[in-house]
């Protein structure tokens, strides 16, 4: 069953407490923070999260997708899964 | 995207230009001293890569110490480029030192570091194997807004070139195993300095030392860094007056570590040298980016990016420098 935007953000937020801030403070980011600005993301936690949105939810990130406006914030990371699953699911 | 800014500018190059060359040669040369004397050691090593900092370097200790009391060690390896001895021998009789050659190709195969980095990359390139060459590169952050993460150049003995973006894993395991090679070299330097009584001399510059350009422990490593507080423009600038000859200072700056030619823009920075030292000084004196993107015909989007990539890479670099925390300061 696709994952609606609720279990997907449920989901990133642990994905970012487990992996980068490990103290519970995920859940007190805010949708649109900037992931890079709060200094929770870094080049090697891009890998991370990318790594982690094709193994867990089974899409491909292409290089031309690896931009903040994707990937920066919690909103834009449930957008973005959202979307590529949605175009998975129309191919 | 804006047009690059036009407007007339008190900030440029000229920034960066030492007033009194030979006065700044004086005051390291007497730090290096400074330093030797205070470890009770009487003399220092340099490692030679043939570029223009150890080339420096090596031309500063021997002011320092005397030539006599100078040892370049050569330590060239199995992926370096077929100049970097010729160069680094150059430096030596300029600088008028003597020189060691230790070629660390069987401490690395022996540490396994070939076999496990060529283990990571056919993760990525199941074809890659013997007469293959690589080297690991980044987006540009003048060109696009993309996140700087690493892929993997690989070219077939046949010319043919694949590239893919490395896996965190086998990114993590390239970049361990070539750590290899600064490793041992900084192991075969200190060598040479425990059996002579030397120190052992660093030689990142200040765009390198800053922004983390260094193996933690290995070419991070050092008695005395002497060109660590120099702009990469200023140690050209001193090369010039201290002699290191024109081939050094003419030659591109390399990596010198991946088996293709890297261009230090390629695996590192986000512009040449010159341009980067530039940013990094409007960084640390707080010159606004429209005056910066106008000295260096950039947009001002341009030159943010170039900012935010220089504070994101000095938040990595505070792991790199870090010494051993004792439990109480963590």
């Amino acid at each position: 069953m696709k994952p609606d935007s609720g279990s997907i953000e449920r989901e990133l937020r642990q994905f970012l407490d487990d992996n980068f801030i490990l103290d519970g403070g995920a859940e007190r980011l805010d949708r649109e923070e900037s992931l890079t600005q709060a200094g929770v993301l870094d080049s090697m936690g891009v890998l991370e999260l990318i790594m982690f949105i094709e193994e867990r939810f089974g899409v491909q990130v292409p290089d031309e997708d690896t931009l903040p406006e994707n990937l920066d914030s919690v909103a834009r990371v449930v957008a973005y899964v959202e979307r590529r699953l949605a175009e998975a699911a129309a191919a | 995207m804006t047009a690059p800014a036009k407007t007339a500018t008190s900030f440029g190059p000229h920034v960066l230009r030492l007033p009194d060359p030979d006065a700044t040669i004086a005051e390291i040369a007497e730090g290096m001293r400074r330093a030797a004397r205070g470890f009770r050691r009487r003399g220092g090593v340099v490692g030679l890569s043939g570029g223009v900092d150890s080339s420096v370097v090596a031309a500063l200790a021997a002011r320092a110490f005397g030539p006599d009391n100078v040892l370049g060690v050569m330590m060239p390896e199995a992926d370096s480029s077929e100049d970097t001895l010729a160069l680094s021998r150059l430096a030596a009789e300029a600088a008028g030192i003597t020189t060691v050659l230790e070629n660390i190709t069987p401490i690395l195969d022996g540490a396994g570091a070939y076999r496990r980095r060529d283990e990571a990359i056919r993760r990525v390139v199941p074809r890659y194997g013997p007469g293959w060459k690589v080297k690991l590169v980044l987006p540009s952050v003048i060109e696009s807004e993309s996140y700087r993460i690493f892929s993997l150049v690989a070219r077939s003995p046949d010319g043919e070139e694949v590239k893919a973006r490395l896996p965190l894993e086998a990114y993590l395991q390239v970049v361990a195993a070539t750590n290899f090679k600064q490793r041992t070299r900084k192991m075969v330097e200190y060598y040479h300095a425990d059996r002579l009584n030397y120190v052992v001399l660093g030689t990142p510059n200040r765009l390198e030392y800053d922004q983390g350009f260094f193996v933690k422990n290995g070419d991070g490593a050092a008695d005395v860094k002497p060109i660590a507080h120099l702009y990469k423009s200023q140690v050209y600038q001193l090369a010039e007056v201290l002699g290191v000859p024109e081939e050094i200072r003419s030659r591109p700056p390399t990596t010198d570590t991946y088996s293709l030619p890297q261009s230090q823009e390629e695996f590192y920075f986000s512009l040449p040298y010159d341009r980067m030292d530039l940013c990094l000084y409007a960084v640390d004196h707080e010159v606004p980016a429209a005056e910066v993107a106008a000295a260096l015909s950039l947009t001002e989007e341009q030159v943010e990016r170039v900012f935010a990539d220089i504070a994101s890479k000095r938040r990595v670099s505070r792991y790199l420098h870090a010494a051993p925390l004792l439990v109480a300061e963590t």
